[in-house]
């Protein structure tokens, strides 16, 4: 008798704990979704922030925010599909080699944020751009050698590079073996046969890795705190030398920085009712291609 | 190993065996995984051995941010040579006509430096062990204990209450959840961790810490409760999953073994498959406590940021990751200030690095073992 109460306090208490997240999931989605909802319109989507940051949209912000995701694709997708293509088709699972470079991702991803934004700082910017600067203007006058778009895509880019290896090599290897040996047993070299038969079946998996890794690079902020993004600018981003503004850098600064925190509140509800749907959205498409993967692949 | 690779490659493995030195010259050349056969082609030696200079890039990232944050870093240790230069420059930049005075305060806090450490080493080193933040005084302080000491307070809350809560929710959906329910569970709680941390960091400042104040009435609205709770928002998808995983990955025979035996449900769960996924259990321990004690955002906005050293949990606090968020815009590159900051970012990536190492390394042979063992 005694043990069966345990038992049922036991499993009560799982089953305790996971409505407790689920209702800490659904409590913020609905405060958030509550105060922020009243706020959008699309004046609020393609306006400029007016009369010192109390009135008017988050347009440039949006913009910058896709910017930045969309330059750190280009830089994480490629790099992080072709180790994915080396984990998985090329490396031998006990060279050393190999281990290394597993233990490099995993230590990648383990890796905080805003250690990625001091690196950004003192590589990308400091390092990469004040050698740029040196190299073609000689003295010290400062173009690539401060904060930009550019360093902060980069930054972002190393910091989603583990999400978008782990995604691909995992669709790379739910390619069934049996297309490989009859691409090899045709004739076809091993490289002809991963860029005309693996990645073509693979691609639904690239997708999902890219659209994840931007789900990410969209939501974090402290790489960028100090590697490019700007508190408010009067104009959008037009090289890759320009500052720029995000969304999530502009829901800290409204909800920490701003003098008059509660003139703002509304904004700030629905600049992060506009963050986090932007991040379900992708996170949502990510998820549900990545099914259907694994839908063909069984 | 050879064996292996032919199997992957799809040849029988007499032919294998006959001309295994061929082989082996042969996967020397082309640095690799290649057919028996198959004739040198420089398309594919290229082809390869570029996808695998790409792939070097992941580890090189991890040597440079080691070099960089590092050497940023560096100065404060060098003698003092450095630093009173450093000192200088900031002197002039900050006070700039009143010079004179400026200098006196200099050379008086130098003194004292020199007095109360005894050494010939400046204000920088020594002062890191203090127990006083003041970077941007006239006689600037920077004693990590504080944030030491807060970040370790927010971590050590963050976990005590996430992980206990993500563990035993695993546990639900391994076991006793209906399937149907299951299916919903697993990706809804992992949902969490696609919430960006500041809106986390949003949701606590503006809705739990007045709720918190409400219920508990204490006196700081932002204090190391509130961001512990938000922290442990983020550290519970990443507890869950990786245990979730550990739970699935115990081989089946042992819970149908336990089951078979006249164990009830509750506790083969209990007492079979929780200690038989112990490693991997605290590997997601170790895990949950590197996503909490690197994460900036969250503690950024909810924990007050005051540098107050106290056992409160109810007291507002800064972390070490805080600091270099909130401070790192406002520094004079080069400055010492800077360099602090940059160590901190050291002391950071060197805690999280080893939490990972060990999670990876200890815990996986251990977990390996274990059922290799057992099968």
């Amino acid at each position: 008798m005694k043990k069966k109460i345990i038992g049922w306090i036991f499993v009560f208490s799982t089953a305790a704990a996971t409505l407790l997240i689920v209702s800490a999931i659904g409590f913020m989605l609905f405060e958030i979704i509550r105060g922020g909802w009243g706020k959008i319109s699309w004046e609020f989507l393609t306006g400029a922030p007016a009369e010192g940051m109390t009135a008017g949209g988050i347009f440039p912000a949006i913009i910058g925010t896709v910017l930045l995701v969309l330059i750190m694709s280009v830089a994480a997708v490629p790099i992080g599909t072709i180790t994915a293509i080396y984990l998985s088709e090329y490396a031998n699972r006990n060279s050393i080699f190999t281990k290394l470079i597993r233990f490099a991702v995993n230590t990648l991803a383990g890796v905080p944020a805003i250690v990625f934004g001091l690196f950004g700082l003192g590589f990308f910017v400091q390092f990469v751009g004040g050698g740029i600067d040196k190299f073609i203007s000689g003295d010290a006058q400062l173009h690539w050698g401060q904060p930009n778009i550019l360093w902060a895509s980069l930054t972002m880019a190393l910091l989603t590079l583990p999400v978008v290896i782990v995604s691909v090599e995992e669709s790379l290897r739910a390619v069934p073996r049996d297309l490989r040996e009859g691409s090899l047993a045709l004739g076809a070299t091993k490289f002809q046969t991963i860029i005309k038969v693996v990645l073509p079946n693979a691609y639904t998996g690239i997708l999902t890795g890219a659209i994840l890794a931007v789900g990410r690079g969209a939501g974090e902020v402290a790489p960028i705190l100090f590697t490019g993004v700007a508190y408010f600018l009067p104009h959008l981003p037009s090289s890759l030398s320009d500052q720029f503004m995000q969304l999530g850098y502009h829901l800290y600064v409204m909800s920490t920085q701003s003098t008059d925190v509660e003139a703002t509140i509304g904004i700030q509800y629905a600049t992060a009712l506009v963050l986090l749907a932007l991040t379900f959205l992708l996170n949502f498409s990510a998820v549900f291609l990545r099914y259907r993967l694994r839908a063909k692949a069984i | 190993m050879i064996l292996n690779r032919t199997q992957t490659n799809g040849i029988s493995t007499d032919r294998n065996t006959r001309s295994s030195a061929h082989h082996y010259t042969a996967s020397k050349i082309a640095g690799g995984n290649i057919n028996l056969k198959k004739r040198f082609r420089i398309g594919e030696f290229i082809a390869e051995n570029i996808i695998k200079g790409v792939s070097f890039i992941s580890f090189a990232v991890i040597v440079l941010i080691f070099i960089f944050v590092f050497r940023e870093a560096a100065p404060i240790f060098s003698p003092a040579k450095q630093t009173s230069t450093t000192n200088t420059e900031l002197v002039q930049e900050t006070y700039g006509e009143e010079s004179s005075t400026a200098n006196e305060t200099v050379t008086e806090q130098k003194n004292k430096s020199v007095e109360s450490s005894g050494s010939e080493g400046e204000a920088t080193a020594q002062n890191l062990l203090g127990k006083e933040w003041q970077p941007v005084s006239e006689n600037p302080k920077y004693g990590l204990l504080p944030l030491i000491v807060g970040s370790f307070k927010v971590t050590f809350i963050a976990v005590l209450i996430g992980a206990p809560i993500a563990i035993l929710a695993a546990l639900y959906t391994s076991f006793f959840a209906p399937r149907k329910l299951r299916e919903f569970l697993k990706p809804a709680i992992e949902f969490l961790s696609g919430f960006p941390s500041v809106v986390i960091g949003f949701f606590a400042l503006v809705t739990l810490a007045s709720l918190f104040q409400n219920l508990f009435g204490y006196q700081y609205r932002l204090n190391a409760f509130v961001g512990g709770i938000a922290l442990s928002l983020a550290a519970i998808p990443i507890i869950y999953s990786v245990t979730e995983d550990a739970l699935s990955a115990v081989p089946k025979f042992m819970t149908e073994a336990s089951l078979a035996l006249g164990a009830t449900k509750w506790q083969t769960a209990l007492f079979v498959v929780l200690p038989a996924a112990t490693p991997g259990v605290f590997a997601a321990l170790l895990l949950g406590v590197g996503r909490a004690f690197g994460e900036t955002m969250i503690v950024l906005m909810a924990t007050g940021n005051a540098t107050l050293m106290s056992m409160n949990f109810f007291e507002p606090i800064r972390t070490m990751s805080a600091t270099i968020g909130a401070e790192m815009a406002e520094v004079v590159f080069g400055d010492t200030h800077y360099n602090v900051l940059f160590f901190i970012g050291s002391i950071l990536f060197i805690f999280t690095f080893i939490l990972n190492a060990v999670a990876e390394f200890y815990v996986r042979n251990k977990l390996q073992k274990k059922f290799q063992g057992t099968a």
